[in-house]
């Protein structure tokens, strides 16, 4: 008890983005999130680590309500982005993923061609009034995505005959292109070798002048290398979040210390 | 004596090789079956394949030999001079055999004495007329020299039986006195045994690619044959299709492009009912239904599947086709009158596209299931809708395979023939009116067949022809939708 109030009272200081107050989600009768409250900042990269199964992934897709998808999915609880709960009645999931984007642990670009898998979510969304403009909006995603210069000169080739490296920097593009104020991204790195590992890593430490990142990641090193703020999650609950540095370096509790050390995953 | 006879009593001595096999090697071991090689029943089985094989494999060769070697004898005895003007030699061989048959059968029926069939006839028109009031063919009165080929063809025939049946008997004993002499212990019948079942299988399945490759030949041969009698330039570019029955030959107009354009009409609109709502099908059933509407509805669309497609005729002829007549006919409810009768190209196209649902439905539901998941979860990730994401993610990614299943349909379109003959009617058109009768290739294979049919005349022929027309396109049509479909399969391995 004494750590969660530390917790809380270092995150106070920073501007929230993201709160989840008692969230608890169950697939079926599988209780898969266990009352999760949390802080999440703006313009910071927050690392969720925890042993497969603890329910990482499950908490990050009710940030962007994509556990929707699932029938058995049941979400409880609120989460609040900007002070406005995302599960309100008034919110459109489909809205809310405009604005919440999300990158996947496989890189998993459409079957089309690399303009237009930057120019989806943009056409969706109309953000652009003319071809010019999506035009910007295409080169400026792919700055973004670390990718316009390998891709430029062949932007209307198919998006699938990229390496898994530039696919995955494509599919963050694709997010980025629709403007989200926060990015969510599952494992992003677990499918790519580690030349484009520390390409992606080095995309995610610029994205996070614009936007609130949130970061799955199974490699504790790669937390450590990217994120600011870490959270541990074991067997469903959030059991530790503070300070990247401190969480590695000097961890309240010992499930934590466990898993840092490599006693428990 | 009959081939039934035969049969029995080669399969009899098998039975009697397979009980003495097994007890010769039991004894032969003292009694203790321990002492065999292989278990007992190898040795009876062994026996019994010894008998078998050699017996019915000379049967058989005898069977597909005699017909040729007779025919070959026979003809000589036709001089040149009997072979009529406009006919040829293969006609007066099929009317041969046909009198040849007819004479057997007169026999058999006590119409005709032995002595009057065995003997040169002193009055062919009495010999024809004899015949007849047995009623057998025969159209019009035998020739000399037909009657003295037709003779001379079942003596010939009941020689060879007999010789036939001599043979196949001597094979099996001898089989049976071999097959007993290897029924000592040390013989490893297991291993025979086992080499003769891996030969069965192999045989069953030659015998398929065989059957195909027979079907694919005797198509050729008769098309080949078709064309001698009949021109290619006729049948590939004249627009009419006019085959007269009474004349042999010269009067018949055999033009296929009618027939394919009939096959091309109806199979379209049915393609222009069925993709559309079977597709959209196969979309609410994958991406919208619940797992409890699909376990139920999808197995209710196939059903439609097992529909003979008789019943689908049937459909067209009782109730499309009026129903239609009534909606575009005279005094219908549109007021118009564009529909004469029920038999129509839209009527037998729409049944034809409803037979096709379920055919589209199935494999377009099975391609886009196939489609990954992540593939959707990129899109709702963006913020697109479940009809976004379907439209510009799902299709897209499956479009190959679906192109894929239209064209399997396609093809079972253009091989169809019941709907047509009970929806379409039976006169070949080129008409772009879908409102009126129109026949197809398949719907005109059935009509030269049926009845007394010379298989000699190009009326005749042309089935083989027209056969050999819808093989190739058909197998066309297969051979690229089974490419896309595959090339699609790659895709997401
Ligand atoms: N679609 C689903 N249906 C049922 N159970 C699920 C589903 N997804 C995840 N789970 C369950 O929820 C728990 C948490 O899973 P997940 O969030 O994927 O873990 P992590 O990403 O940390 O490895 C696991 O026990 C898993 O079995
Ligand atoms: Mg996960």
């Amino acid at each position: 008890m004494n750590d969660m109030r530390q917790v809380e009272r270092t995150v106070d200081t920073g501007q929230h983005k993201i709160t989840a107050k008692n969230v608890q989600v169950h697939y079926g009768d599988t209780h898969a999130i266990k009352d999760v409250n949390v802080n999440i900042e703006d313009k910071t990269v927050t690392a969720f680590i925890g042993p497969s199964g603890c329910g990482k992934s499950t908490f990050l897709r009710c940030i962007n309500r994509m556990n929707d998808t699932i029938d058995i999915c049941r979400v409880t609880g609120d989460i609040l982005i900007d002070g406005e709960d995302i599960y309100d009645k008034k919110v459109d999931p489909v809205q809310l993923r405009a604005k919440v984007g999300m990158v996947f642990q496989k890189p998993n670009p459409f079957p089309k061609s690399i303009y237009d898998n930057i120019a989806y979510g943009p056409r969706i969304h109309g953000l652009a009034r003319n071809k010019a403009e999506l035009d910007e909006i295409v080169e400026k995603s792919l700055r973004r995505g670390a990718i316009w210069d390998e891709v430029k000169d062949r932007l209307h080739a198919p998006g699938t005959g990229l390496s898994g490296g530039q696919q995955q920097r494509l599919c963050i593009a694709r997010a980025v292109a629709t403007e989200p104020e926060v990015l969510l991204m599952d494992e992003p790195c677990s499918a790519l070798d580690p030349i484009a590992t520390a390409q992606v890593e080095e995309l995610i430490d610029e994205l996070r002048r614009n936007y609130s990142v949130v970061i799955v990641t199974h490699s504790m090193q790669q937390a450590a290398r990217v994120s600011q703020k870490t959270a541990f999650f074991h067997l469903g609950n959030l059991v530790e979040y503070g300070e990247t540095g401190q969480i590695f370096t000097n961890p309240n509790d010992p499930r934590t210390e466990s898993y840092i050390t490599g006693r428990i995953g | 004596m009959p081939l039934a006879w035969l049969v029995i009593i080669v399969l009899a001595i098998a039975t009697a090789g397979y009980v003495v096999g097994r007890s010769r090697a039991l004894s032969a071991a003292g009694g203790n079956a321990r002492g065999l090689h292989s278990l007992p029943v190898y040795y009876g089985a062994n026996v019994a394949l010894k008998i078998i094989v050699p017996a019915f494999g000379i049967m058989i060769l005898w069977l597909l030999a005699q017909p040729w070697v007779i025919e070959r004898s026979v003809a000589t005895i036709i001089p040149d001079s009997a072979v009529a003007e406009g006919s040829n030699r293969g006609l007066v061989m099929a009317e041969v055999r046909r009198t040849a048959s007819g004479i057997v059968n007169a026999v058999a029926s006590g119409e005709m004495s032995r002595d009057v069939a065995e003997e040169q006839p002193g009055d062919l028109e009495e010999f024809t007329q004899r015949l007849k009031d047995a009623g057998q063919v025969v159209t019009s009165t035998l020739s000399a020299p037909v009657v003295a080929a037709a003779q001379r063809y079942n003596v010939l025939s009941a020689t060879g039986a007999l010789y036939m049946a001599g043979l196949v008997v001597l094979a099996s004993l001898a089989g049976l006195v071999f097959g007993i002499s290897e029924s000592r212990p040390d013989f490893r019948a297991r291993n025979v045994v086992e080499q003769g079942v891996r030969a069965l299988l192999i045989g069953a399945a030659s015998i398929a690619i065989l059957t195909t490759l027979g079907i694919v030949l005797s198509l050729v041969f008769n098309t080949i044959e078709f064309f001698r009698l009949y021109p290619a330039s006729h049948y590939f570019f004249s627009l009419e299709w006019a085959p007269s029955f009474s004349g042999r030959g010269g009067s018949s107009e055999l033009g296929v492009l009618p027939l394919l354009w009939g096959t091309f009409y109806i199979s379209i609109v049915a393609l222009i009912v069925a993709v559309p709502i079977g597709l959209f099908a196969a979309i609410y059933l994958s991406e919208y239904a619940s797992h409890r509407t699909r376990a139920f509805a999808k197995p209710l669309l196939e059903v439609l599947a097992g529909i003979p497609t008789i019943v689908y005729g049937l459909f067209a002829l009782l109730t499309v086709g009026p129903l239609l007549v009534s909606v575009f006919g005279d005094g219908g409810l549109l007021g118009v009158d564009w529909q004469g009768g029920g038999r129509a190209v839209i009527t037998a196209g729409g049944v034809m596209g409803i037979m096709l649902i379920p055919f589209v439905s199935s494999l377009s539901d099975d391609i886009i299931n196939a489609v990954p998941q992540a593939m959707r979860d990129g899109s709702y990730g963006l913020g697109a809708t479940k009809s976004e994401t379907i439209r510009q993610v799902v299709l897209p990614a499956a479009l190959p395979g679906i192109v894929g299943a239209v064209l399997l349909a396609a093809s079972r379109a253009i091989g169809e023939t019941m709907i047509v003959v009970l929806g379409a009617g039976a006169a070949a058109r080129l008409s772009l009116n879908p409102f009126e009768a129109m026949t197809t290739v398949t719907a005109k294979i059935v009509s030269q067949l049926t009845g007394d049919s010379d298989f000699a005349s190009p009326e005749a022929l042309v089935a083989f022809a027209l056969g050999m027309t819808l093989f190739i396109l058909t197998l066309g049509l297969n051979v690229v939708a089974l490419y896309i479909v595959r090339t699609y399969r790659e895709q997401y391995d």
